[in-house]
């Protein structure tokens, strides 16, 4: 993991580190087991197919916890995620290379808070953004 | 509103309903495992010791895992999402809002309410779209988090 980043150091338009992903039908497995959905659609093909879907997809709320990890790992220890959301617009599937990006739109102070605002997604492996959404993330000042 | 709309004044009367609230214990493995799941190897949610090195009481809970999270069986009472006339089901999209952070050790008790709902007509025909919001509270009383949840049928 890198260094803990700071306020100051953040600039409007900036790119946070990505993260990719490239999920088999195993981790939706794991994921189901761990997050309690076990809707058939995650790993039952034929159920998947039935439901209209192009095969077993990737859970949202998965690809919702892979954008808490790009924030968590951005902010470091001493930032803290304050809120973020996501629209799941796109079907993605296992086997694919997902990657979830960030860019900064803005930062302010409040409440004695330094705030940060970004735009967050992820992309699937043809680069289309199937999972836009938002966030606010607090960071440390360099004092 | 089309004369054979889906939504019944029963279900709108369930906007605003707040549910029993369920209480849960959160623990170290679940958030391991959720971690594990995700493919998230910050010790913060693996290594105890090295959580209360950084001041933490235990494994911190990760973003969404609070919202994310293995259910207990027993729950407090029915959820406070309607069911759907419409059968398939997707997940449209998550909020979040954490105001401080959740640790294993910690109880939540977590009530929920239906705040919107909507029939739309769109690709896959006649959808019903609900927005369900989640309030988490400690064992100190402090709301922790928040969430919404925006269910499609179709």
């Amino acid at each position: 993991m890198s260094g803990q980043v700071f306020w100051e150091d953040v600039k409007v338009g900036m790119e946070i580190p990505a993260l990719v992903k490239k999920p088999t039908t195993q981790q939706l497995v794991r994921w189901a087991g761990a997050s309690g959905d076990f809707y058939q659609i995650h790993y039952d093909k034929d159920f998947a197919l039935g439901n209209n879907l192009p095969g077993v997809i990737v859970h949202g709320a998965l690809k919702s916890a892979w954008l808490g990890q790009l924030l968590g790992d951005w902010v470091g220890l001493k930032g803290f995620v304050k809120k973020f959301s996501c629209s799941y617009r796109g079907m993605d599937v296992p086997g694919d290379t997902l990657t979830l990006k960030g860019t900064v739109t803005g930062k302010r102070v409040e409440g004695g808070e330094r705030l940060v605002e970004l735009d967050i997604w992820m992309e699937n492996g043809k680069g289309e953004k199937t999972t836009p959404g938002q966030a606010m993330v607090a960071l440390p000042s360099r004092g | 509103m089309p004369q054979d709309s889906i939504i019944t004044p029963e279900m709108r009367s369930r906007i605003g309903v707040e549910s029993a609230p369920t209480v849960y214990e959160i623990e170290k493995e679940p958030i391991r495992r959720w971690a594990d799941a995700i493919g998230d190897p910050n010790p913060l949610y693996h290594d105890e010791a090295y959580a209360k090195q950084q001041g933490f009481t235990s494994l911190v809970a990760p973003p969404g895992f609070i919202a994310q999270y293995a259910f207990p069986v027993k729950v407090g009472g029915p959820p406070p999402r309607i069911a759907s006339p419409l059968a398939r089901n997707l997940n449209g999209g998550n909020e979040y809002e954490f105001f401080s952070p959740v640790q294993a050790g910690d109880v939540l008790s977590v009530t929920g309410k239906l705040v919107d709902l909507q029939e739309r007509s769109g690709r896959m025909g006649t959808m019903l779209i609900q927005v369900v919001e989640m309030t988490y509270k400690n064992q100190r009383g402090e709301i922790v988090a928040k969430a919404r949840f925006t269910g499609i049928s179709y």
